[in-house]
C-alpha cells in the first residue's frame, strides 16, 4: 500500500444505545488523502460527517463511544497517540476551521491573543515576531486594517470576518491538512462566495489537504475535486466531483441534487421519499426504505464497489440509477400564474419606514434616526407569493415585524384588504390580526417546549374561533395530515420531532388561523435540502387550496425563484429592484441584485472573483444619494447626493438607479452571472 | 400500566444519595404527622425522679432536668419547626414566582423598581431582618412565617425573574402576543410551565433554609414558648449541661441535621432530573 497523508482506514464509531446495541454514527469509512487533495464530504444533518470530521483530528466525543478501525497521519496511529502528542498534531499536522467561528472563538481574548497563542505553541514564537505574523496572516485573510482587527474582540467582528480570522488561526501553524466543518452556514450568499473564494486562492498553490465537510452541494461543488456522500454513517458514492453531480450513481446522490433549488429551472425541487433514521435497519440496504430503485435484493446491503477508477458507489443498482437522467420526471406542484389583472391588493405597504431608535426622555440628546427600512413599497395579490430578499441586516425580518404589527414603523401604512391597519398588534381587532399569521425562522424558539402538539394547535383556535379542546381537534388533525403528519404526533412534544416536523407544526399553526397572509421569515432556512424541498412543496399546495398570500422573507435567491411570483431586492433597508420573478432573474438590472445572484453558487460550478473583505461594505451610505454607492462597481458623482430614481425594465419589472439601461446590460455581460434560461 | 413501569425505571434511576435523602425526609414528615401515636411518653410530663437520666430501655434517648422524655419530645419537636418552613416555603416561592415572572414580562420601569426593592431587601443580613420583625411584631406564628417569605422570597423573585426572562425574548411568546392572547395566558400557559421545574427546585432548597432559620429563631427564645417540645428550645434549654447531660441537646440537634441534609439530598436529585444548574444561590 502507497503511503498517503492521512489515511482513515476501515472507521466505525458507535454508541451503546439503552439496550446496549450499537448504535453506528460512523460505519465503515475509508478515505485517502493526498497532500493537496480537496475533498469534499456531503450528507444531510445527521450522517455522521461531522463525527468523521472529528475523528480525524484524533477527537472523539461522548461517553461509552466505541471505535474500530484507525486513522493513520504519516504513519502514526492518532487512536494511539499520548494527549501530548496529539497537541502536538493539531495545528501542524492537521487543523480545523469549526462551524460557526462566532462561537467557537474565545470572547474575552483579542483575536491577536487567540492567534499568537497557536504560534506560541507551535512554533515558540512571541511578541514582535507573532505579533508581525499574526497581522501579516490576517492580511492574508483579505481582512481590511488587520493591525485593527488583531486588537479586537470576536464580538466586534462581522460573522464573516470571525470565520476569517477562525481561518487564519487554523492556518497559522502551517499544517498539512485543514479540516473545515461547514465553514460558510450561516453567511450571507456574498459572504459565503468571498470565502470561497479566499479559500481556493489560500489553497491553489500550496500542498495542503482540504477536507471539507457541508450539507451545501454548491459549497462543495465550488471547493473540491472528489466528493464523499455520505448516508446514515456509510459512504454510499465517491468520486471526481465534477462527474459525480453530473452524473450520480446513487439514489441519494440524485435525490441530494434533485431536491436542490436550481437558477437554471423552472419549477420547485423535488423532495426525496422518507426522511433519515437515527436507527436505520443495517440488515438491509441502508437507503432500501427511501428509494425509488428499491428491489427485493436490496434486502442485503451493497457493498462498496469501484466501478469506473477513483469512482465508488454502494449501490446494487447503480447502472439504472445512471441510466435515468438528472432531473427525470417534472414536480407535480406548478406555481400559478403571475397575476396581471389589477385586482386589488389583499396587503400592501405604501412608503413604509422603520427605525430602532429608542424614545429617549434626553430629547437634546437624540441622533437622526438610522433608518433599518426605507420608503417600502410592496403589493401583494392573493394566492401569490412576494419574496423579499438581501443579505442580514438589510431589514428584512424588520419588515415582517411591521407587517404583523410587532414592531412600530416611523413613517408609512400597511393596508389589509383595502383597510388602514392599525401599527401595532395590540391596537389590531382579533379578526385583522387572524388574517396575517407570521412564521418564524427557528421552530425551536416559536414553538413552546412545555406544549404538545396539540396544545400547539389548540391555542390559535380557541383565540380566534373560541373553539373547545374537542372541537379543535378535529381541525388539528386535518391540518396536520395536509402537512403530512398524522394523528399520532398529537400527543408529542416539539423536542419530540425532526426540524422540518417542527416548522410543519409551526406552519399548521400559522393556517388553522385560516390566514389571508402569511409570513414566511426565513422558514426553510434552516432544514436540510430535502426537508427543504418538501417544505416548499407544501407550502406551495396550501396556497393553492387556500388562496393564501405570502410575504416569504429568504436568502436563498434559488428557493426564491422555485416559490415566489414577484421579488423585491432589499439592500439596507431600501428596495433596489422589484417586480415579477422571472424578469428580475432574467434580466436584473441593479448592481446589486447581480452581485447576490453572482454568489449564488450553482451546479456545475462558475468562478468565483476573488475580492477582498471591503467590497462587502455592510454600512449603507446615509448621507444621501444611493444606498449602494459604496459597494457599486459602477458608482458615478451623481450616485453620491441624488436619490436614485426608479426605472421600468419592463412592464412588471421595475429598479432603482441612475445608470441607462445599456450601461447596466454591458455590467452583466462583464459578470459570469448563472444563466437562468437553458 | 405506563405510570408503573415509569415510576419504577425512575426508582432505578436516582441515585443512593437520593434513597437517603428520601428515606430520611419521610422518616420526618411521618415523625411529625404521627406524634401522637409516635412518642411513648407525653412530651410536656414532668418525672422528677428521673431527671438527667441517659439512654435506657425506658427511656430510648434519655430523660432532660425535668425527667421529660427526650424522644418523645424530638418526635413531638418537629411539627413546629416542619409547619413553619413548609407555609413559608410554598409562600415564598408562590409570591416570588409571581412577581418575579411579572417583572421579567412586563421589564421596564416595574422590572427596575421591583428588582431595586428586592435588592434592597437582600442587603440586610437575613438573621438582623428577622430579629427586627420579630422584636417588632411579636413571636406569633403568623409573625414568624411573615418574616421568613420576606427574607426568603426575594431570592426566589431573583432566579425566577431570570429564568422567566430567558423564555420572554423566545419567539412562541411573541406568537402569543400576535394571537392577541391576554396576559395572563401568557404568564400561565406559555411561561409557567417552562419555569415549573425551577420552581419545584428553588422549593426544596429554600424549605432547608428555613428549617435552619426557624430552629434557629427558636433556639434564640423567639419561636415557640417553653413547656412546647421544639428542637431549637431543646438545645437552648439544655444547653447549659453539655457536658454532665449532651442527650438533650445531641438529638435535637440531629434531628435539624437529618431533616436538613435530606431536604438538600431530595433538592439536589431534583434538579439533577430536571437538568438545571445549581450554583450558588441566595
Amino acid at each position: 500500500m502507497n503511503k498517503h497523508l492521512l489515511d482513515v482506514d476501515r472507521l466505525t464509531i458507535g454508541f451503546p444505545n439503552v439496550d446496549n446495541v450499537l448504535n453506528h454514527v460512523v460505519r465503515d469509512v475509508s478515505l485517502h488523502i493526498e497532500p493537496g487533495a480537496r475533498i469534499g464530504v456531503v450528507g444531510e444533518s445527521g450522517c455522521g460527517k461531522s463525527t468523521l470530521a472529528y475523528a480525524m483530528l484524533g477527537m472523539i466525543r461522548g461517553t461509552g463511544v466505541r471505535v474500530h478501525g484507525s486513522i493513520t497521519y504519516d504513519g502514526a496511529q492518532l487512536f494511539e497517540m499520548t494527549p501530548a502528542e496529539l497537541q502536538r498534531l493539531r495545528g501542524v499536522g492537521i487543523a480545523l476551521v469549526p462551524q460557526n467561528a462566532g462561537q467557537s472563538l474565545a470572547p474575552h481574548h483579542t483575536v491577536y491573543q487567540q492567534i499568537a497563542e497557536v504560534l506560541d505553541i507551535h512554533h515558540h514564537m512571541q511578541s514582535d515576531a507573532a505579533w508581525h505574523r499574526v497581522v501579516q496572516l490576517l492580511g492574508e485573510m483579505r481582512l481590511r486594517n488587520p493591525e485593527q482587527v488583531a486588537r479586537r474582540y470576536p464580538h466586534q467582528l462581522s460573522g464573516g470576518q470571525q470565520q476569517r480570522v477562525a481561518l487564519a488561526m487554523a492556518l497559522a501553524a502551517k499544517p498539512s491538512v485543514l479540516v473545515l466543518d461547514e465553514p460558510t452556514t450561516g453567511l450571507d450568499v456574498t459572504t459565503q462566495a468571498q470565502l470561497l473564494a479566499l479559500l481556493q486562492e489560500l489553497t491553489n498553490d500550496t500542498q495542503m489537504a482540504i477536507v471539507l465537510v457541508s450539507h451545501d452541494l454548491g459549497v462543495i461543488a465550488h471547493t473540491c475535486q472528489q466528493v464523499v456522500v455520505m448516508y446514515a454513517g456509510e459512504v454510499v458514492e465517491t468520486g471526481e466531483t465534477e462527474r459525480v453531480f453530473r452524473q450520480p450513481y446513487h439514489p441519494y446522490t440524485r435525490g441530494l441534487i434533485a431536491a436542490m433549488p436550481q437558477l437554471s429551472a423552472d419549477g420547485l425541487p423535488q423532495a426525496m421519499m422518507g426522511q433519515m433514521n437515527t436507527s436505520v435497519n443495517r440488515a438491509q440496504c441502508v437507503f432500501r426504505e427511501r428509494c425509488d430503485f428499491a428491489q427485493s435484493d436490496c434486502a442485503t446491503p451493497p457493498p462498496l464497489r469501484f466501478v469506473e477508477d477513483a469512482r465508488a458507489v454502494r449501490c446494487h443498482h447503480w447502472q439504472d440509477v445512471s441510466a435515468r437522467s438528472n432531473r427525470a420526471t417534472e414536480s407535480p406542484i406548478v406555481l400559478e400564474e403571475l397575476r396581471t389583472d389589477d385586482v386589488a391588493p389583499i396587503l400592501e405597504l405604501r412608503h413604509v419606514s422603520a427605525t430602532y431608535q429608542q424614545p429617549s426622555w434626553r430629547w437634546w440628546m437624540r441622533a437622526t434616526p438610522n433608518l433599518v427600512v426605507s420608503q417600502v413599497d410592496i403589493s401583494l395579490a392573493q394566492g401569490q407569493t412576494c419574496a423579499v430578499v438581501g443579505e442580514s441586516g438589510s431589514g428584512k425580518s424588520t419588515l415582517a415585524r411591521v407587517i404583523t404589527g410587532l414592531h412600530q414603523p416611523a413613517d408609512g401604512e400597511v393596508y389589509l384588504a383595502q383597510s388602514l391597519l392599525p401599527t401595532i398588534a395590540t391596537r389590531r381587532s382579533d379578526e385583522q390580526r387572524r388574517r396575517i399569521q407570521l412564521v418564524f425562522q427557528n421552530p425551536d424558539l416559536s414553538l413552546n417546549p412545555r406544549h404538545t402538539v396539540a396544545e400547539l394547535l389548540y391555542r390559535p383556535q380557541a383565540v380566534f374561533f373560541g373553539r373547545s379542546r374537542a372541537e379543535a381537534q378535529s381541525h388539528s388533525i386535518t391540518m396536520l395530515e395536509r402537512m403530512r403528519l398524522d394523528e399520532q404526533y398529537l400527543s408529542r412534544f416539539p423536542q419530540q420531532l425532526s426540524g422540518g416536523e417542527k416548522q410543519r407544526v409551526a406552519i399548521a399553526r400559522a393556517f388553522l388561523a385560516e390566514p389571508d397572509v402569511v409570513v414566511c421569515d426565513e422558514v426553510v432556512s434552516a432544514l436540510d435540502v430535502s426537508v427543504q424541498a418538501a417544505l416548499l412543496s407544501l407550502l406551495v399546495e396550501i396556497q393553492q387550496l387556500r388562496k393564501t398570500a405570502y410575504l416569504f422573507i429568504a436568502h436563498d435567491l434559488a428557493v426564491v425563484r422555485a416559490i415566489a411570483h414577484t421579488v423585491v431586492v432589499l439592500f439596507a433597508g431600501h428596495v433596489c429592484e422589484s417586480g415579477s420573478t422571472k424578469h428580475v432573474f432574467a434580466n436584473p438590472h441593479h448592481p446589486y441584485t447581480m452581485e447576490l445572484l453572482r454568489a449564488v453558487l450553482t451546479i456545475p460550478p462558475r468562478v468565483l472573483q476573488t475580492r477582498g473583505e471591503h467590497s462587502v461594505e455592510k454600512t449603507p451610505h446615509t448621507t444621501g444619494g444611493c444606498a449602494f454607492q459604496s459597494r457599486c462597481p459602477i458608482a458615478i458623482h451623481q450616485c453620491t447626493h441624488i436619490v436614485p430614481p426608479w426605472q421600468k425594465a419592463s412592464e412588471h419589472h421595475s429598479y432603482r438607479c441612475h445608470h441607462p439601461s445599456d450601461v447596466l446590460i454591458q455590467l452583466r455581460s462583464q459578470l459570469s452571472l448563472p444563466t437562468t434560461e437553458e | 400500566m405506563l405510570m408503573r413501569i415509569s415510576v419504577f425505571k425512575w426508582a432505578q434511576r436516582i441515585s443512593l444519595s437520593a434513597w437517603i435523602g428520601i428515606v430520611l425526609l419521610t422518616m420526618h414528615l411521618v415523625m411529625a404527622a404521627c406524634a401522637t401515636w409516635l412518642a411513648p411518653y407525653v412530651p410536656t410530663a414532668i418525672d422528677t425522679n428521673n431527671m438527667y437520666q441517659s439512654p435506657s430501655m425506658l427511656h430510648v434517648f434519655g430523660t432532660d432536668r425535668y425527667g421529660r422524655d427526650i424522644l418523645s419530645r424530638v418526635i413531638y419537636g418537629g411539627q413546629f419547626a416542619l409547619f413553619i418552613s413548609m407555609v413559608s416555603a410554598v409562600l415564598s416561592v408562590m409570591i416570588g414566582s409571581i412577581i418575579g415572572v411579572i417583572a421579567a414580562y412586563v421589564g421596564g420601569f416595574f422590572d427596575e423598581v421591583t428588582m431595586r426593592v428586592i435588592d434592597a431587601i437582600i442587603s440586610i443580613p437575613g438573621i438582623l431582618l428577622l430579629l427586627v420583625i420579630v422584636t417588632g411584631l411579636g413571636t406569633g406564628t403568623s409573625v414568624i412565617i411573615f418574616a421568613m417569605v420576606l427574607s426568603y422570597m426575594p431570592g426566589v423573585v431573583r432566579v425566577i425573574r431570570a429564568t422567566a426572562q430567558e423564555y420572554v425574548t423566545r419567539d412562541f411568546i411573541l406568537a402569543a402576543r400576535l394571537r392577541g392572547e391576554r396576559v395572563k395566558n401568557i404568564v400561565w400557559v406559555e411561561l409557567m410551565p417552562n419555569i415549573r421545574d425551577v420552581l419545584l427546585v428553588e422549593f426544596a432548597m429554600r424549605a432547608s433554609w428555613i428549617v435552619l432559620s426557624v430552629s434557629g429563631l427558636s433556639f434564640l427564645g423567639f419561636g415557640v414558648n417553653p413547656p412546647t417540645p421544639d428542637w431549637g428550645l431543646m438545645i437552648n434549654e439544655n444547653r447549659s449541661v453539655l457536658v454532665l447531660s449532651p442527650w438533650g441537646t445531641i438529638f435535637p440537634m440531629i434531628a435539624v441535621a437529618t431533616l436538613v441534609v435530606s431536604l438538600n439530598l431530595v433538592s439536589d436529585e431534583v434538579a439533577k432530573m430536571f437538568g438545571i444548574d445549581r450554583g450558588v444561590r441566595r
